[in-house]
């Protein structure tokens, strides 16, 4: 009998993972760090700070990058945390150096791709001009032998077309940009693929690398990030009453995602399973959510209902909690309606009090926690929880992880652009 | 093989059908001024702007009137070139579809949308490159200038997702919202993947679609760098070949409403077309290799030779567009490049040729021929294929019929 769910679909088991953060490379650190309530926000040593309000973030300094710009360290993040999750789900043939052989397709979360001031300012200084540049100097110069590789770092189908070529992916990579949902969206393109019976296995990776001056300063512009830059480490204070904002942040995930079924015919280990996706756009505002929190309760019913469960069920929510006054407030709102009177009694932590947001990978690096949450029994806690909001009657898990089975975890990921996806992960089926 | 008939079996309710199509470059405004520019008795005239981009032609978006379909201005203001085309050509779509406007089909459609981003202050890039090199320190110097010259807003224009965002609030589609990166392969995977969620049952409705702005400086300059670019005078894409190749990139909106079968029945929506298959991959490009692909797409795409024609994406580029046109040329079908008259619009070009595939199936009759190296077709039109070799990767294959 093949396995499937309440709705009569394949159901999607989680067979690797892999998670690169500010707190470390691999799920051992990690995890070990998260539960240890440890941040891994500091003083950006990366670029100058001049002028700049806000002067810290979750960077990841100890993968080099040369020439260092979003595209290439978002790449060898991905690369990593992609090895580590193949390795774990022993699956598709993969020798050092690349060769995979992945059976199924590949499905990303990749932040928006742009020329950096350092490949602007080569353009520049090959026109020879040192003063009234403009774009029309810089088109003259443009197809010169030495951009050709500029160019191709910054496709949009760059880093989908060297994993695919690196890992042996199936058919044309797919690489979604759903802002800061994109991780949830990556895995929930991957979850249809499955239950539609196009594929058997897939390949999730979410990475963002795009800690530089211009991204700092266009969300800083948006009134968006932390200031509480002293000491860095108690900046991302998500539910606490003085919470002003998200600090930025780098990291990737990656997860293999496959058909029970194929995964017991291969005799692999079922990490746990992505039961439910639920997806609704909010037409409010291009960055605020809607303040009724309408889209993001319809968005929790559909993963319960996809799900086949009632709230009942969950015993963990693994929040987007990015530390803004605005989410938290929206996020609360939203899962006391749906959850009633249980809202307060339900575990609700957020990763981002320790690793920061890390943008277009949050949603595949707290999908990853969850379910290490839910493997481990031990849930992480929201650090710097030190002035509670009245407003937000939760339990955030306060500072310190505690030890409490989890057998049913909701990971929550919203975005600018109304943007909202809530996926519900489970222990594997008795 | 006989015409295709709309089946009436279970499975061909959920069959993939266009009931929306929105479509706006250099060409016109909307479907029927499309039709009307590729059949003027005089054959269709090049929309070309050589003067902008030098030594780079581009074909510019024809003058629209956004506030037919983004009626406030504020949301015009809060949006770039780029927004505003895509936004517009969705509203289209859902005008076409019957959709607009009625929010319980609204809150269920699912979007797709493809998209680049990035337009940026060329004003302000222009003058911090002038003062970096003179800078007593540069890394403060950009600091400062970005903190004080940046609009913030720019900010929701270089997103690759608020194309999307943008729609959902001018328009109300809120049933969910996907953005897909990666130049050409992104629209030709929005369009699949729409195809088999509707076959799966995944959704009924869906927009799907993307927008292109060749008509900023990064953009040529960006192509540019790849070697990539048509330089001079413009030439038809096969004439072309023969002088190097290179893209004339464009201005582009292109959207479909698709929806299965069974739903446009039931709300009694008129069928333009039914994509009947499509398909997607990729490879690094040694020679014969998106050739292997596309024979394999070709192969599960049963179509009738007497009453068939090709749409190519082809790009102009010169390698991939000498091999695809080689591969073709096989088939011995009539074929359109259509970058000819629509120039190349990057992550919306399959969807656009979808467009005009549906449209010209719909009317039974393809449109005259582009160049002189293009053959003219005498008999009715009931299957098109579309083809989309992207200019540096992926490559894609729809059957449309009626």
């Amino acid at each position: 009998m093949p396995h499937t769910d309440s709705h009569g679909r394949p159901i999607v088991v989680v067979t690797g993972m892999g998670v690169l953060t500010s707190l470390g490379e691999g799920q051992a650190d990690n995890w070990a760090r998260l539960t240890a309530g440890t941040s891994g926000i500091r003083r950006i040593t990366r670029f100058a700070l001049d002028h700049m309000r806000t002067t810290i973030a979750g960077t990841v300094d100890f993968v080099p990058a040369d020439p260092l710009c979003a595209p290439e360290l978002s790449q060898r993040l991905a690369d990593r945390v992609a090895e580590e999750a193949i390795a774990e789900a022993a699956i598709g043939t993969l020798k050092p150096g690349g060769g995979g052989n992945f059976p199924g397709p590949l499905f990303m979360a990749l932040p928006p791709v742009e020329l950096e001031w350092p490949q602007r300012q080569a353009l520049a200084a090959a026109t020879g001009r040192n003063d009234g540049v403009d774009y029309a100097d810089l088109i003259a110069v443009a197809d010169q032998e030495q951009f050709r590789a500029t160019y191709r770092r910054f496709l949009f189908a760059s880093i989908g077309e060297h994993l695919a070529e690196r890992f042996g992916t199936r058919g044309s990579p797919i690489a979604t940009s759903t802002a800061c949902a994109s991780g949830g969206t990556a895995i929930q393109l991957a979850v249809e693929s499955i239950r539609a019976g196009l594929s058997e296995a897939a390949l999730v990776v979410g990475t963002d690398a795009s800690v530089n001056p211009e991204s700092l300063i266009r969300f800083s512009l948006l009134s968006a990030l932390s200031t509480r830059n002293d000491p860095p480490e108690a900046a991302s204070r998500p539910f606490s009453r003085d919470r002003d904002g998200f600090v930025m942040a780098e990291g990737a995930g990656a997860l293999v995602l496959e058909s029970m079924d194929h995964a017991l015919a291969r005799g692999a280990r079922i990490l746990g399973v992505i039961s439910g996706c639920g997806e609704r756009a909010d037409a409010f505002h291009r960055t605020r959510s809607s303040p009724d929190g309408k889209p993001v309760i319809a968005c929790l019913h559909e993963a319960l209902a996809d799900a086949g469960i009632t709230p009942d069920a969950v015993d963990y929510i693994n929040a987007h909690g990015t530390s803004t006054p605005e989410n938290e407030r929206m996020e609360w709102l939203a899962v006391s309606t749906v959850f009633g009177d249980r809202a307060g009694r339900i575990p609700i932590s957020s990763n981002k009090s320790m690793i920061g947001h890390t943008l277009t990978a949050a949603g595949t690096i707290e999908a990853i926690f969850s379910l290490l949450t839910i493997r481990h029994g031990r849930i992480p806690p929201t650090i710097n929880y030190t002035t509670p909001d009245p407003a937000l009657p939760v339990d955030c898990v306060p500072n310190v992880a505690r030890d409490a089975p989890v057998t049913c975890a909701i990971s929550n990921s919203f975005g600018f652009g109304g943007q909202n996806v809530c996926l519900v992960l489970q222990a594997e089926p008795a | 093989m006989p015409e295709q008939s709309p089946r009436d079996t279970a499975a061909s309710q959920r069959d993939a059908v266009i009931t929306g199509i929105g479509l706006v470059s250099c060409l016109g405004d909307g479907l029927a001024a499309h039709h009307a520019a590729l059949n003027a008795p005089a054959g269709f005239t090049p929309v070309i702007d050589a003067t902008s981009f030098p030594p780079y032609p581009v074909h510019p978006i024809v003058a629209l009137e956004y506030e037919r379909q983004i009626p406030k201005r504020q949301d015009q203001r809060q949006m770039e070139p780029w927004q505003r085309i895509g936004t517009y050509a969705a509203g289209q779509a859902l005008d076409a579809a019957g959709i607009k406007g009625n929010p319980d089909l609204l809150a269920r459609t699912h979007m797709i949308v493809a998209a680049g981003g990035g337009e940026r202050d060329a004003a302000v890039d222009a003058a911090i490159l002038s003062g970096l090199p003179k800078a007593e320190n540069p890394a403060a110097f950009l600091n400062e200038h970005l903190l004080t010259d940046l609009r913030p807003t720019l900010f929701l224009a270089q997103l690759s997702n608020l194309l999307a965002g943008n729609i959902s609030i001018v328009h109300g589609v809120v049933g969910s919202s996907r953005t897909f990166m990666g130049e050409e392969a992104a629209g030709i995977d929005a369009v699949r993947t729409a195809v088999a969620r509707i076959g799966a049952g995944q959704g009924d409705l869906f927009l799907v679609g993307g927008s292109h702005n060749a008509q900023r400086p990064e953009t040529p300059m960006h192509y540019a760098m790849g070697h990539t670019l048509l330089a001079g005078a413009f030439a038809p894409i096969r004439a072309r070949q023969a002088s190097g190749g290179g893209m004339a990139l464009s201005s582009l909106g292109a959207f479909l409403v698709i929806e299965s079968r069974a739903h446009a029945q039931a709300r009694g929506a008129a069928i333009i077309a039914r994509i009947a298959a499509v398909a997607s991959d990729r490879c690094p490009r040694a020679p014969g290799q998106a050739t292997a692909n596309a024979t394999r797409q070709l192969a599960a795409m049963p179509h009738d030779p007497a009453h068939t024609a090709i749409l190519s994406g082809a790009t102009g580029t010169a390698a991939a567009t000498r091999e695809e046109l080689a591969f073709l040329d096989t088939i011995a079908l009539p074929i359109r490049a259509t970058a000819t008259a629509l120039g190349h619009s990057m992550e919306p070009s399959f969807i656009a040729n979808i467009a005009l595939a549906a449209d010209a199936v719909a009317r039974e009759t393809l449109f005259a021929p582009l160049e002189p190296g293009e053959a003219a077709m005498a008999t009715p039109l009931h299957h098109a294929l579309v083809t989309g070799w992207g200019h540096w990767r992926g490559e894609g294959m729809a059957l449309v019929t009626k």
